[in-house]
């Protein structure tokens, strides 16, 4: 089935929450070292960074990247800067000059991430 | 003794080689500051520059930093505005012999000290710093470097702050580096002008911090900035961020009156998070940063306050950079139009792949993007949309191998399938893809002790 949407207010209503995307609460800025990309996601209102610490776990980000990335996701915490911090490793196809990838160093898979739809209270 | 100023101003002028050529002008005219940063060598830069140099001994340094200081030269003596820039590259003696060719053109002969940096460039020593037992394995990898030592192109290790400060220390108001650290070119100035200490590490991690916020330019002031980005005004004129630092290590991080731009809480930390491992360590030669410690706060318009950056001793190991030559690539592409955009390109690409087998030609990786649907987003793209009604796919395939002649085989066999593959296809004017060499990046960790930087001073 397919759902259409467009911008933070038509999410789908489950019992007493309601989803949204990522986007529509954070934001996020992601770079590389070598084969592992790194997406820093922050939280616009910093009242919203729990639910990101609560349901936006690295298991979560392993299986949303499914098919994308080879190895692990590992997750750090920046209460002081509501935000955190992803590194998925096996990202880029070998990375820098190497990989034959058009984002080979990861600078947009931060958007991706911004795909994921979490449960807000309503 | 000194007098200590009350404030200094650290402003970016380049974020990377090829960066905006009008922003080190800008920064030096568009209001008050005491530094210009310049960081231009990323990580296989120096492999570049070290083949520029094989084939010309002046060569090897980013030949950028000598047209921007022409512009910038009579206004930086004038101002007393000191310049610390990386451009040396694998020949910052060559560099500042530029830098002094051009001083002397513009008339400032005897008006400018140099101090050059050396030291980093481990090349000539690497079969000696590898006999005495340094394995020099890649850090990712685990690799000793002897599986890959005949092929090495460049190796250098990144130096910190403290050349840079040793050079300001010795009246160097232009300080050229070779492989120093892109933060150090920020903390050097901000060490040197505050008097602190090498060891003292909550200043270090602060000015660490001060660095990393600007050392990828605009990137700290409006560009690349996703939070509210319609609303980010003129970025055709944005202002390069300044740090303004306190003797205590609390700085604000601001941009000229008048210029474009935007400096606000949630653009300072998308680039604190950018390129982020462990926050609790981010390692640089002069200190260990802890980014869980950093506190922002909005201090007016354009105006962030940096405070509370705790940090820790440094490491007795140096990062080494080393580069070395790894194989070929090619990359082909083509565009097909909807209907069924997306479905003919996916077609043409097991088209393509069963010629190349057909070919039993041997590649280390073929990999197949289709821009336009999933290059970037993968399948994650297509959940929501109708994918035949996508009105245009690219397809983009690239090879890999240790061997010239699979790839150059491959970059004949793209063509063919304007005419003899699924339909609808164009944007072949580009012609037939180029074989590219690729030099890869191998980093490695190094005793401290085994490199020794160097400062001189040069009259020009």
């Amino acid at each position: 089935m397919k759902r259409r949407r467009a911008g933070g207010q038509t999410a789908k209503a489950v019992g007493r929450s309601k989803k949204v995307r990522l986007v529509d609460i954070a934001h996020a800025r992601s770079g590389d070292k070598g084969d592992t990309a790194n997406i820093g996601l922050i939280a616009r209102d910093p009242k919203d960074y729990p639910l990101l610490v609560k349901q936006v776990t690295a298991a979560r980000v392993a299986r949303h990247f499914t098919g994308m990335i080879t190895g692990p996701v590992e997750r750090f915490e920046l209460p002081n800067l509501s935000a955190l911090n992803f590194l998925l490793h096996g990202a880029l196809d070998g990375g820098g000059t190497i990989s034959l990838k058009t984002d080979a160093q990861g600078k947009v898979f931060s958007t991706a991430l911004l795909r994921m739809e979490i449960e807000v209270g309503r | 003794m000194t007098s200590r100023p009350a404030t200094v101003r650290v402003a970016a002028g380049q974020g990377f080689w090829g960066d905006w050529l009008e922003a080190p002008y800008r920064q030096v005219t568009g209001g008050p500051i005491d530094y210009l940063m310049m960081d231009y060598l990323a990580e296989v830069t120096m492999s570049i520059l070290q083949k520029q140099k094989s084939r010309d001994a002046s060569l090897g340094y980013a030949t950028d930093f000598i047209t921007q200081m022409e512009r910038i030269l009579p206004t930086v003596i004038e101002r007393g505005i000191k310049v610390t820039a990386n451009a040396g590259g694998v020949n910052p003696r060559a560099c500042a012999a530029a830098v002094a060719a051009v001083a002397k053109q513009l008339g400032l002969s005897g008006k400018l000290k140099i101090g050059v940096v050396t030291g980093d460039d481990l090349l000539d020593r690497l079969d000696g710093v590898v006999a005495r037992g340094h394995e020099l394995k890649n850090l990712d990898t685990g690799r000793p470097l002897r599986d890959v030592r005949d092929r090495v192109l460049s190796a250098n290790a990144y130096l910190g702050a403290a050349p840079v400060v040793d050079a300001l220390r010795r009246g160097a108001q232009v300080v050229i580096t070779g492989r120093v650290t892109d933060t150090g070119l920020t903390l050097g100035p901000l060490m040197h002008a505050f008097g602190w200490s090498s060891d003292a590490w909550d200043l270090i991690a602060a000015g660490t911090v001060a660095g990393h916020i600007i050392e990828c330019g605009a990137q700290a002031s409006g560009g690349n900035c996703l939070n509210d980005w319609e609303h980010i005004p003129d970025l055709a004129n944005v202002g390069y961020p300044i740090v303004a630092a306190q003797a205590d290590g609390t700085f604000e991080v601001m941009k000229h009156p008048r210029s474009g731009g935007r400096i606000d809480v949630a653009g300072v930390t998308e680039q604190l998070v950018y390129e982020m491992g462990d926050p609790r360590s981010y390692i640089t030669p002069d200190g260990i940063a802890d980014f869980t410690t950093i506190q922002l706060k909005q201090n007016g318009k354009d105006r962030v306050q940096v405070s509370g950056v705790r940090g820790k001793p440094a490491t007795d190991k140096l990062k080494v950079s080393i580069a070395y030559f790894y194989g070929y690539k090619a990359v082909g592409t083509l565009v097909y139009a909807w209907p069924d955009a997306l479905k003919k390109a996916q077609a043409a690409d097991r088209v393509l792949r069963q010629r190349l087998e057909g070919l039993k030609l041997k590649f280390e990786a073929i990999h197949t993007e289709f821009v336009g649907a999933t290059a970037t987003h993968g399948p994650l793209a297509l959940a929501d949309i109708d994918a035949s009604e996508i009105p245009e796919v690219q397809l983009r395939i690239g090879v890999r191998s240790s061997d010239k002649t699979p790839v150059d085989r491959f970059t004949r066999e793209i063509a063919p399938l304007i005419l003899n593959g699924p339909p609808s296809v164009t944007g072949f004017a580009g012609g037939r893809p180029k074989p590219e060499e690729i030099v890869a990046y191998w980093p490695a960790l190094i005793d401290r002790t085994v490199v020794e930087p160097k400062v001189e001073i040069v009259n020009a």
